[in-house]
């Protein structure tokens, strides 16, 4: 119970910093910096629920995350479409194309899923770059508008969008939360662990691992529609590998299969990447070796390796109780030999 | 009639490339049973080294290649050491984030050392000749001739010697071979400088066609499993003739379908393939 009441105490004083940061920081580079890293920390966990807890790494999901801000931008601009209308229509959509495209590639496994995925991927990038007419290829897509108003709330400012953002993400971890934790989740984390096993317990593998490869596709295009009315620009670079790359970087560098991993990995490595931004087109010179290195050597990130070490204190504290209590237990059963010694001479 | 045929020799010409490319990287999943998405990058760093001991060290263009092969083949090896090895015994999802990251920093490794622009490589063999009333470029006859040469010598390699027969015993069973006293680690590694050597070739004998840029490698790469996936991962003999037919299918879906989404082709066979067997084309049952 105590653990339980530190965890929302944390929480809690996050929470607070991530209201609070417009407040602290008047910088406005800053607080733009931060409302991206929230729409990629979005993206993140949904890579994260398929590849973190079902344990199949997608490599399309850079395309979903294209599909739905170019079809939040399409509805937007070409279809006339009211922003909130388009928005959940562009995620919907995105959505229903994640769940036709995970019912095929789920029928494969391990490598033949990452390669199709991959070409999926590829598909999509070729797709946007060369259908000059519906999303102007390489020129680019631009007019998207920002996000409308809801009644009294406007979306003008950056402080207000840095809050909208927040409250999405807020949306996503919530969410995360309920599911990894609940009976669904469990199911997923077996599959991960031993899709045998998990077949045998009588758990459907297809199913479940569809449901999963499909809401983490919703997260990724919420994101994605997102990235599109904040950035309000969209190029087809987004769909490219190295976006995808940089979400595997995010994740693992946070920790892939935990909740805070995301928003870990995701804060690191932005700043650090302010920090590099002297390297621009070569910062995958050190962000390559960087993510080699850490998975050789430390594949479970931050957020994974603060679990893992606290779960070996805890075993150790629980171990050196246990020795503790054998100790006295002995020898209180000695001395009451002792005394039955004494009565009976 | 004519534009057919001639499109046919075009598909045998990118069919050998493709061929090769696929090659090394068969060779590399039926030893370690992982997809190396890196091996685009060393595609990519085989034209490169070419084109530098080309025209920084003025070697002639045959010297270059075997430069590069070597050179290639080198850094295959340190792959494997520095990286697929200690991952040996990790989840799958290990190796395939380690591969990526490779990728990307060989990519921008290149870009920093020969910059982003798009590069010619000047061939000696440019020169056009009329053979039975179709015209070729002699580098074209070149990469035919030598992907298949290269393929035989690959072929007596591996059937009749016994460094050969031994990476074949790996690629059956593993601990097996380490059973009856092969060395895996050297194994991989002579894996690993055969597939380096042979993107190397593919690359240095493409160039002078198409170009040298840092983002070379990317669709042969993904071509390239989309043929071993046609040709059964890890086959050999599947690597080769899956590299002709998509060589073929590109060349004549560029003429009478549509030039723009004809890269397209490869990954739209391919989607088709693992829908209808999602175990790829010629899998082994129960395994």
């Amino acid at each position: 119970m105590a653990i339980f009441e530190k965890r929302r105490l944390w929480l809690a004083v996050l929470a607070a910093l991530a209201l609070a940061f417009p407040l602290l920081v008047t910088n406005g580079y800053y607080l733009h910096m931060m409302t991206i890293s929230f729409i990629w920390m979005i993206a993140v966990y949904g890579l994260n629920l398929f590849a973190g807890y079902t344990g199949y790494l997608s490599l399309a999901h850079a395309g979903f995350f294209a599909i739905g801000a170019y079809t939040l931008g399409i509805l937007t601009v070409k279809a006339g479409v009211p922003f909130w209308l388009a928005f959940v229509s562009a995620c919907l959509l995105t959505t229903l194309i994640g769940a036709l495209v995970g019912l095929v590639a789920l029928r494969t496994k391990e490598h033949f899923f990452a390669i199709y995925t991959l070409c999926v991927g590829y598909i999509i990038y070729l797709v946007i770059d060369k259908w000059d007419g519906l999303t102007g290829g390489v020129r680019g897509f631009i007019g998207i508008p920002a996000p409308a108003d809801i009644g009294p709330l406007s979306f003008q400012t950056p402080v207000a969008q840095y809050y909208l953002l927040l409250f999405f993400l807020a949306a996503v971890v919530f969410i995360m939360y309920r599911l990894v934790y609940s009976l669904t989740g469990r199911t997923y984390i077996a599959i991960r662990n031993s899709e045998e096993l998990a077949l045998t317990l009588g758990i459907s593998t297809m199913k479940n691992k569809l449901a999963s490869f499909v809401l983490s596709v919703f997260f990724t295009s919420l994101a994605g529609a997102l990235y599109a009315s904040f950035i309000r620009f969209l190029g087809p670079d987004i769909a490219y590998v190295s976006v995808m790359f940089d979400f595997l970087t995010y994740l693992l560098v946070g920790g892939i299969g935990t909740l805070a991993g995301p928003v870990v990995g995701t804060l690191l490595v932005t700043f650090l990447s302010q920090q590099l931004q002297f390297l621009q087109d070569y910062r995958m010179l050190i962000f390559g070796p960087v993510l080699t290195l850490l998975i050789i050597f430390y594949p479970h990130g931050i957020a994974g390796g603060f679990i893992r070490f606290k779960a070996k204190r805890e075993e150790a504290r629980r171990l050196k109780l246990e020795a503790n209590r054998t100790v006295a237990e002995l020898a209180a059963s000695r001395q009451g030999r002792s005394e039955r010694h004494v009565k009976e001479g | 009639m004519e534009l057919f045929i001639q499109q046919l020799l075009n598909g045998l010409t990118v069919g050998s490339v493709y061929s090769l490319v696929a090659l090394g990287l068969t060779l590399v999943y039926g030893i370690l049973h992982i997809p190396n998405f890196a091996h685009g990058a060393l595609y990519m760093m085989g034209g490169y080294v070419t084109l530098t001991a080309m025209t920084k060290l003025g070697l002639p263009y045959g010297l270059a290649i075997i430069v590069s092969m070597a050179a290639v083949g080198l850094l295959g090896v340190l792959m494997e050491r520095l990286v697929f090895y200690p991952l040996r015994d990790a989840p799958p999802l290990h190796d395939k984030i380690a591969a990526i990251g490779i990728l990307l920093f060989l990519e921008a490794f290149a870009q920093f050392v020969w910059g982003a622009d798009y590069q010619t490589m000047p061939t000696p063999y440019g020169d056009v000749v009329n053979i039975f009333g179709f015209t070729l470029t002699i580098q074209r006859i070149l990469i035919i001739a030598s992907a298949v040469v290269i393929m035989v010598l690959l072929y007596i390699f591996l059937k009749k010697t016994f460094i050969g027969a031994s990476i074949i015993a790996m690629a059956q069973n593993r601990e097996g071979a380490n059973l009856v006293g092969i060395n895996t680690n050297k194994v991989a590694m002579l894996t690993f400088l055969l597939s380096g050597s042979l993107a190397a070739l593919a690359a240095s004998l493409a160039s002078p066609i198409n170009l040298v840029f840092p983002g070379m490698g990317h669709l042969v790469i993904l071509k390239a499993f989309v043929i071993i996936i046609l040709g059964g991962m890890g086959s050999i003999p599947g690597a080769i003739v899956g590299g002709y037919i998509l060589g073929f299918s590109e060349s004549l879906g560029a003429t009478y379908v549509s030039n723009d989404y004809k890269d397209i082709i490869a990954f739209v066979i391919l989607v088709i393939i693992l829908t209808v067997k999602p175990n790829g084309l010629f899998a082994k049952e129960g395994r």
